[in-house]
């Protein structure tokens, strides 16, 4: 199946990437080009075949559920484009 | 005097042990050479004075004879490794005002090592890319070119800087990643060892997320005993890791026993692919009468699903990048571009912090996990894995160690594959099978081409058995007997 532009549009805003109307004809040939060569996945034949969850057989470790780390939120802010008294600024989201 | 530059870590080591010289007058040699070779681009940032201040404690050390495994070597880390109060930038407009304040644990396993750091090398954005030409800061340049043609050559990539960088004798070793061949790839372009150990060797902490389920550190280096040097150094458990491996790490150095005889190697038919260059087979039988002269068997293995394995990264990889990457939205940090609400914020930030490359992955990746399509593509991907695993997994009952190419050609031109991502997409061909089942690999400098640059055979082994695959690379390098270096061309300016 091939990708329209509506599809590579509605594609960019789950992705939160803004992606000029001039652009999504080439974005989505580029995009097609890709998907058109996965297609030979379907090929093979994989009724009975489990999908891989981890290359290496381990279980993954438990550890208690206590907190065990934190307390420095100044180092948590330190990269941040925006703070205000220890917190993280974003654009008004509630009218 | 020696040639502080052209040493392996090994030599240093002794030479240190030994007085010959001190870590400051190493580290000051590499600092001049790093300086020297700005023209390759190598380098995303140059740490001399840190340098510096690290080599003066290493010569303390080494005084009292407390000097730990890579005492006093100079080391140049890929910028993907998060560095304590130093600027990292995963090669990307995003991140390119991001100093992590904690520092990745494998390169915290390195300075506890006494290791210097020199600086942070060029790559490409986020580790996609095999050129080292989608970095934010421009493309690397290899210091191999063909003889009588100037064209710059690119590294190889991800991990391009990393290769330049040393393959050029500014830094006696580089950390790589590698989540489809980003290390053994540029090894084999610019004449170095690269491995990649087995997923859960080394920890990911601290290394900028790609792709989770096949991100790997591991070195780059001029021999093979300094690869498994810098393996010890770097390997090892890490709580903070849930899928970093709890064993011990062996003395892979130890593994350098020099003897295979024995020892059974797979030779995988589905590797000889319609249009393979001559010459890269060539070089792939002389590889096999190497190992059998030094008593090992070799035996022609099958890997069925080996064409399916680059498709099914192009699903996986994106579908996991694309989830990783869902981070950089210009609230907690790195680059925001404002907008008229936060959604448009969120877009514009990632529309200007991105590259082409990454947006076509991330887009690639939130197509196929998206609702109504995640069956067809990543659980079909994921399917194909588990068939790969398995071709893998019933070779290694017949064998020890494939042997294979690493990479379908030379280095190419910069510029030659940039514009046609699937061609560009089939450097990895040899090395993604062995990523898609967290295989170790290692890339041997094994000869050159027709045209002059060098080449590289990949062997691979069964998963945390990297000391054979060690113990064979051995054996293979002392066979090539590959001694070439490129002209220093950027010193005289040309």
């Amino acid at each position: 199946m091939s990708l329209d532009k509506a599809t590579v549009s509605k594609i960019a805003r789950l992705a939160r990437i803004r992606v000029p109307d001039e652009d999504l004809e080439q974005l989505g040939d580029e995009l097609n080009n890709i998907l058109g060569w996965v297609e030979q996945l379907n090929e093979v034949d994989t009724a009975d075949v489990p999908p891989m969850t981890s290359v290496v057989e381990m279980q993954l470790p438990r550890r208690q559920d206590v907190v065990n780390d934190g307390a420095y939120s100044e180092k948590v802010l330190g990269n941040a484009p925006d703070t205000e008294n220890g917190f993280f600024v974003v654009p008004k989201v509630v009218e | 005097m020696v040639e502080l530059t052209h040493l392996t870590i090994a030599e240093a080591r002794d030479g240190l042990a030994g007085g010959v010289f001190s870590a400051t007058e190493l580290t000051e040699a590499h600092n001049t050479a790093i300086e020297a070779a700005r023209p390759l681009n190598a380098m995303v940032l140059e740490t001399a004075d840190r340098a510096r201040d690290m080599a003066a404690r290493s010569d303390l050390r080494l005084a009292k004879g407390e000097g730990g495994m890579l005492e006093g070597i100079p080391l140049a880390i890929k910028d993907l490794f998060c560095t304590e109060g130093v600027r990292t930038t995963a090669g990307s407009h995003i991140l390119d005002n991001f100093v992590p304040p904690y520092e990745s644990t494998v390169t915290a396993n390195l300075w506890r090592a006494g290791a210097v750091m020199l600086g942070k090398t060029n790559m490409d954005e986020f580790a996609m890319g095999s050129s080292n030409e989608t970095s934010f800061f421009g493309p690397v340049e290899n210091p191999w070119r063909k003889p009588g043609d100037n064209r710059p050559i690119v590294p190889g990539g991800s991990s391009g800087g990393s290769a330049s960088i040393v393959a050029a004798r500014a830094a006696l070793a580089a950390t790589g990643t590698d989540t489809g061949g980003s290390i053994r790839q540029p090894a084999s372009f610019t004449g170095l060892v690269g491995l990649k150990p087995t997923y859960g060797r080394c920890s990911r902490w601290g290394i900028i997320a790609f792709a989770s389920s096949l991100d790997q550190a591991g070195p780059l280096t001029r021999s093979v005993r300094d690869a498994a040097i810098m393996l010890s150094a770097m390997s090892g458990h890490d709580p903070k890791d849930s899928t970093s491996a709890d064993l011990p790490v062996p003395d892979f150095e130890a593994a350098l026993s020099g003897d295979i005889k024995g020892l059974r190697i797979g030779i995988p038919s589905e590797y000889r692919m319609d249009g393979l260059p001559e010459e890269i087979e060539k070089l792939w039988q002389q590889g096999i009468r190497w190992l059998e002269e030094a008593g090992a068997e070799t035996r022609e293995v099958s890997l069925p699903h080996t064409k399916y394995a680059l498709p099914a990264y192009y699903i996986v990889a994106p579908a996991e990048a694309s989830s990783n990457l869902a981070r950089y939205d210009g609230v907690r940090y790195g680059l925001r571009v404002e907008g008229d609400d936060l959604t448009d914020m969120y877009e514009r930030t990632r529309a200007e912090g991105f590259g082409a490359e990454v947006k076509r992955r991330v887009m690639i990746g939130t197509y196929v996990l998206s609702a109504g399509y995640y069956d067809a593509y990543y659980v079909q991907a994921q399917k194909i894995r588990t068939l790969i695993a398995r071709d893998f997994q019933s070779a290694f009952d017949d064998v020890d160690v494939l042997l294979t190419p690493t990479a379908p050609s030379e280095a190419f031109a910069v510029g030659d594959k940039s514009d046609d991502p699937i061609a560009m997409y089939f450097n990895d061909v040899f090395t993604v099978p062995a990523s898609m089942a967290g295989l170790p690999g290692v890339s041997v400098p094994s000869g050159l081409s027709e045209t002059g640059l060098p080449l590289g055979l990949q062997l691979i082994g069964k998963a945390f058995d990297e000391e054979t695959i060690v113990r064979t690379a051995g054996v293979l390098e002392a066979a090539a007997a590959f001694d070439a270096q490129p002209e220093a061309w950027w010193e005289t300016g040309q």
